[in-house]
């Protein structure tokens, strides 16, 4: 650890950090721009200047790394001087536009001048101009107010991969362009809203709607994929108006995908706030709460048992799937599921359908084999932090992929489209290369494992794995979740324990059921359910199943209550609640009790509190907020060799719309439209 | 000068530049016992001749060899900046044309020294039939087994390819020529890593000037103690100036370090038009260094050392003369208009204060100016130097520098007088 002074003050620090970092550990500010932890250092705006002993110059101590001895001085003359010269220059052709800019409030560029600047302008000439850019419905540009500091353009290139931004021109002309104003075909773009220090780069469906002190902000989780990112809400009265990344090293680091950060706006439409049933002549008509429990109750205690079946939804909290559990074993039905994919697991395995590596475990890791698994759509974030270990960490990670191909901008080995591919893996070359890894890492996507050889393949591989893998204490068998209801639901047990074939959908469109009870759920074929077949939608949008639904019960969405979801690590987190229910619509928990003592049961929950206190007493590993348990792999005995030609595709076909939110958001369906070229 | 101390004897291109010329002139001649001499000896002996870079820096070149790592295993890279874009300057130039062979000989050796053995020759890209002749000077180099595998038998290899770039000035800072020769826009890089550890291709590199490489040869021919006795302490050797502008026959010399200036100027260039009287100033290392008026240059002596004492610098050795008939500021306004044009772009101070003081610069030219402005001018110009990441930011700030030291009574006259009328 070298010692270094800083203003005549000795403080040790840690090898092979900068001066900045040093300063920052003393808890001495540097004024800064260009610099940020997650990025390459570019020492470009030059703000971050600092005096060194021995050193004519004032140097950049965002690059300059520590070294014993070194003296260094951040309120000398000379330091300031250096501050308020380039802040004067960053200032220049900026425009003073400040009260219709939307970075107001938040910009580092207002905060910094007004602590380090000089207060005035000395500039008489033109004004520098610069053309707006196209880069897609997401992202508004004011280029102009660039101060050319190049953030974007290195997220672009080393986070988001794709190196669609750059700098064109030179000296004063320069511009940060998409080179030919193309979209910007990211699934992480929207960060770069974060990024820009200035207002060059803000929000397009945010643009001119609030100013950051006028907003309530709620910390939270995302819900729109498996990966839990922790976000920030940010609202004005009852509306959402903007979210944000919260920074969890665990998880999402400071990163969210765009779909977490645009899509809340499907919020606001097409919302199911009121009871409806279906009338003999085939349109739904508006209803009460009274009728829609007495129709429930006639349903309920007249089929047989073994023809009600129901579904649970992706995007549902725990509270919410374990109310609706015990109402289902007070009614003595046990033809549930929480899958609507057929996604293969192996009951109470937890470690058969859970990411068991951890997100963070992917830096530790030292090889990658990705089996059908699209990391740009299924879970952006983590194909970043595979980006960030195969292009800064470890240069020489090997990555080998099997799946339909997709631009993931890491150098992978291709080993073939098919299911079939899969057994290239036994080709000696691959068997010693992950032999060889200490920590490797299976990504095995839900594409395969949903597909009707689901089961063999997840046999297949980790008996693969078993034999190869010799380090007990690392489990990197990792099963990649889409769906942020999933795990919660999985480790609620919400499926019937009896029945492993994995014929549950197909059966509901055989008929065998004469009551369906989908709890949110979206995703199956609504075409394919026999006439006869009595629904009921519980589900807080008008998306697909109403067109389907005798029956629609509203409910809350995932702002309007609180409740605990599971990550695909296994991590329980707590989403907030951050306005009242659209309509005055009642908790599903509310509903379940007013339901069951209809039905003659006694009620059993007054409060949240009470079904997380049942829900804990039966499933302790939910009370660990923030915990993630790492669980032990199993041995498997059967072993398939053969595989189909089929292509393994990903569950997930378009990005931007997954479930029934992100179908109704505006932003996403403009966004669908732009990079996807479908709607 | 004395005649048998020349290096560069072709330098006019009086005598034929192919190799069979070069051998006459002694290029080439012993190299295998240069070769069979230690590497370090020959790190040794160039430190010894005090040898400094004749790219503008002035920095010893023994010592920069001698940053170089010494264990084997990495490949080393010695790369050649020729890319001569300095306003005033013309010597690589006639080099390349004329003696392209001591070029050539000079990388074979200084590569040889530094654990080199690949090249590059990063010519400017205007140097179009320049870098033909030295094409055909490593040909003819190649073939008579100078260059390629097992070189005179001695276990040697030495290859050399020639890049050319593609017109900005910023490439010719060592860095930035480096990103430009690895195919990324010519953009300084920061430091540390020095090229000596981070270089090409993130591998250790040298980078050196023309002129510093095609006079090794020679050095190591007539010995370190030979170039040493040519000029002054600690500027030692010999250097090509090249005279421009206001005088009656512009032209390149090679003369020892530490000649007057009006020595060089009545001797080889036919003195400044209209006479020494008429002199006004003179810039007296490209563009890039602060000009010196006449009553310095009466007798300042060229070498780096006493530039810098009278507030210059020897630079590259490009001699700008300005008679008295020249409106002195709208030259160093055309310059600054030269460094606006010429800056990346990527840090704060170059990038935004070259467009200002441009700016400024064109008004004061027209008298457009307060008084306060050019006071804030020569503040602008303290803002920007010293705190870029390349010298491009120094470069545009000291011939403002210079100017305003040097003529601001002047100046003021004629904003007055302007204001007056």
């Amino acid at each position: 650890m070298p010692k270094i002074f800083i203003n005549e003050k000795p403080i040790k620090v840690d090898d092979g950090i900068t001066v900045l970092q040093a300063c920052e550990v003393a808890g001495i500010e540097i004024p800064r721009f260009c610099y940020h932890e997650r990025l390459s250092i570019a020492g470009n705006c030059r703000m971050c200047l600092v005096e060194m002993e021995n050193s004519t110059k004032p140097v950049a101590s965002c690059a300059m790394p520590v070294a014993e001895g070194m003296k260094i001085k951040t309120n000398s003359e000379m330091v300031e001087k250096a501050r308020k010269g380039v802040m004067e220059f960053l200032l220049i052709n900026h425009p003073l536009d400040c009260p219709i800019c939307d970075q107001g409030g938040e910009c580092d560029l207002q905060d910094q001048a007004m602590a380090y600047g000089k207060g005035f302008s000395r500039f008489v000439e033109k004004k520098r101009a610069v053309k707006e850019k196209h880069l897609g419905p997401l992202i508004k540009t004011h280029m102009t107010r660039c101060i050319h500091c190049t953030r974007c353009v290195r997220f672009s290139e080393e986070v988001a991969g794709n190196n669609q931004l750059g700098t064109v021109g030179r000296g004063e002309d320069t511009e940060i362009t998409s080179y030919l104003e193309k979209t910007i075909d990211s699934e992480l773009s929207g960060n770069v809203i974060d990024l820009c220090p200035v207002g060059a780069l803000t929000s397009k469906p945010y643009a001119f709607v609030a100013r950051p002190w006028e907003l309530k902000k709620t910390n939270s989780i995302d819900v729109f994929d498996a990966v839990g990112s922790n976000i920030r809400l940010d609202s004005k009265g009852d509306k959402i108006l903007r979210v944000l990344p919260r920074i969890n090293e665990e998880i999402n680091e400071e990163w969210i995908s765009d779909k977490t950060r645009f899509a809340y706006d499907g919020l606001n439409h097409q919302r199911i706030d009121r009871f409806y049933l279906r009338d003999s002549n085939g349109d739904i008509q508006e209803s009460s709460e009274e009728t829609v429990l007495k129709l429930l109750k006639s349903k309920f205690s007249e089929t047989d048992k073994k023809k009600i079946f129901s579904l649970c939804g992706n995007l549902l909290d725990c509270e919410s799937i374990f109310s609706f559990k015990s109402f289902l074993k007070k009614i003595d039905s046990n033809n549930f599921d929480c899958r609507q994919d057929n996604s293969f697991f192996i009951p109470n395995k937890r470690s058969s359908y859970l990411f068991n590596s951890t997100i963070s475990g992917i830096d530790d890791s030292d090889l990658c084999v990705i089996v059908g698994s699209d990391l740009r759509k299924e879970a952006p974030i983590i194909g970043a932090r595979l980006r960030k270990k195969s292009l800064v960490q470890d240069k020489n990670y090997p990555v080998i992929r099997i799946g339909h191909k997709y631009d993931l901008s890491i150098n992978a080995i291709e080993l073939g489209n098919s299911y079939s591919s899969i057994l290239n893996l036994q080709k000696n070359m691959y068997k010693k290369l992950i032999a060889k890894a200490k920590k490797p890492l299976f990504i095995i996507g839900q594409g395969p494992l949903c597909s009707p050889e689901g089961e063999e393949i997840f046999n297949y591989l980790l008996s693969l794995h078993n034999s190869l893998v010799k380090d007990a204490s690392w489990n990197g068998f990792s099963i990649l979740q889409n769906y942020s209801g999933r795990v919660g639901a999985l480790d609620l047990e919400f499926y019937n324990k009896k029945n492993t074939k994995r014929n549950n959908i197909k059966d509901i469109y055989n008929g065998n059921y004469k009551v369906l009870y989908l709890f949110d759920a979206d995703e199956i074929d609504f075409s394919k359910i026999p006439k006869d077949t009595f629904v009921i939608y519980h589900g807080h949008h008008g998306d697909k199943a109403v067109s389907r639904a005798d029956v629609i019960i509203p409910m809350p969405c995932f702002t309007e209550k609180e409740g605990i979801y599971v990550n695909l690590e296994g991590r329980a987190q707590i989403s907030r609640q951050i306005k009242m229910p659209i309509g005055g619509v009642e908790h599903t928990w509310e509903f379940f009790n007013k339901l069951s003592t209809e039905m003659g049961f006694e009620r059993e929950y007054n409060s949240l509190q009470d079904i997380r206190n049942s829900m804990f007493d039966q499933y302790p590993n939910l009370m660990k907020i923030n915990e993630c348990k790492s669980e032990k792999l199993f041995k498997v005995k059967y072993v398939k060799r053969s595989f189909s030609k089929n292509d393994i595709l990903s569950n997930i076909s378009n990005f931007y719309m997954t479930d029934s939110v992100s179908r109704n958001s505006p932003t996403m369906s403009s966004c669908s439209l732009e990079i996807n070229n479908n709607i | 000068m004395k005649k048998e101390n020349i290096i560069f004897s072709n330098l006019y291109g009086k005598h034929d530049e192919s190799i069979k010329g070069a051998l006459k002139r002694g290029d080439w001649k012993n190299i295998s016992k240069i070769l069979k001499l230690d590497k370090q000896d020959i790190i040794n002996k160039i430190k010894d001749s005090g040898l400094r870079g004749r790219g503008g820096a002035g920095f010893s070149t023994g010592m920069k060899w001698d940053f170089m790592p010494k264990t084997a295993g990495r490949q080393h890279y010695l790369v050649i900046n020729a890319d001569e874009g300095e306003p005033g300057t013309c010597k690589d130039r006639d080099i390349i044309r004329n003696e392209p062979h001591k070029l050539v000989e000079g990388c074979l050796i200084s590569g040889y020294a530094i654990g080199a053995d690949k090249c590059y020759i990063y010519i400017r890209g205007e140097f179009y039939n320049e870098a033909k002749i030295l094409q055909t000077a490593i040909d003819d180099a190649y073939s008579k087994g100078f260059l390629g595998k097992n070189i005179l038998g001695l276990k040697i290899n030495f290859d050399i390819f020639i890049h050319y770039g593609s017109g900005a000035y910023v490439c010719g800072e060592e860095t930035a020529l480096i990103e430009s020769l690895e195919g990324k826009k010519g953009q300084p890089r920061l430091k540390p890593p020095f090229p000596a550890n981070v270089g090409v291709f993130g591998k250790p590199t040298t980078v050196n000037n023309v002129e510093t490489i095609a006079v090794v040869p020679t050095i190591l021919r007539r010995g370190p103690e030979w170039f040493s006795s040519l000029g002054r302490e600690n500027n030692t050797g010999s250097k090509i100036f090249c005279i421009s502008g206001h005088v009656n026959t512009p032209c390149n010399v090679e003369e020892e370090l530490g000649v007057p200036l009006k020595y060089l100027i009545q001797k080889y260039a036919g003195d400044v038009i209209g006479g020494w009287d008429n002199l006004l100033a003179i810039i007296p290392g490209g563009s890039s260094v602060p000009l010196l008026p006449k009553s310095e240059c009466e007798n300042v002596l060229m070498d780096f050392d006493s530039l810098k004492n009278a507030g210059s610098g020897l630079g590259t050795g490009g001699i700008i003369v300005m008679n008295k008939q020249t409106d002195v500021v709208g030259s160093i306004a055309r310059l600054s208009e030269f460094y606006k044009h010429e800056s990346c772009g990527q840090c704060t101070p170059c990038r935004e204060g070259t467009g200002w003081i441009m700016r400024v610069m064109k008004r004061l030219e027209n008298n457009e100016c307060s008084f306060e402005e050019v006071q804030m001018l020569e503040e602008v110009t303290h803002q920007i130097e010293g705190h870029t990441i390349c010298a491009l930011g120094d470069a545009a700030a000291w011939p403002i520098q210079g100017l305003l030291k040097h003529f601001k009574k002047d100046i003021l006259k004629r904003i007055q007088k302007k204001n007056v009328a």
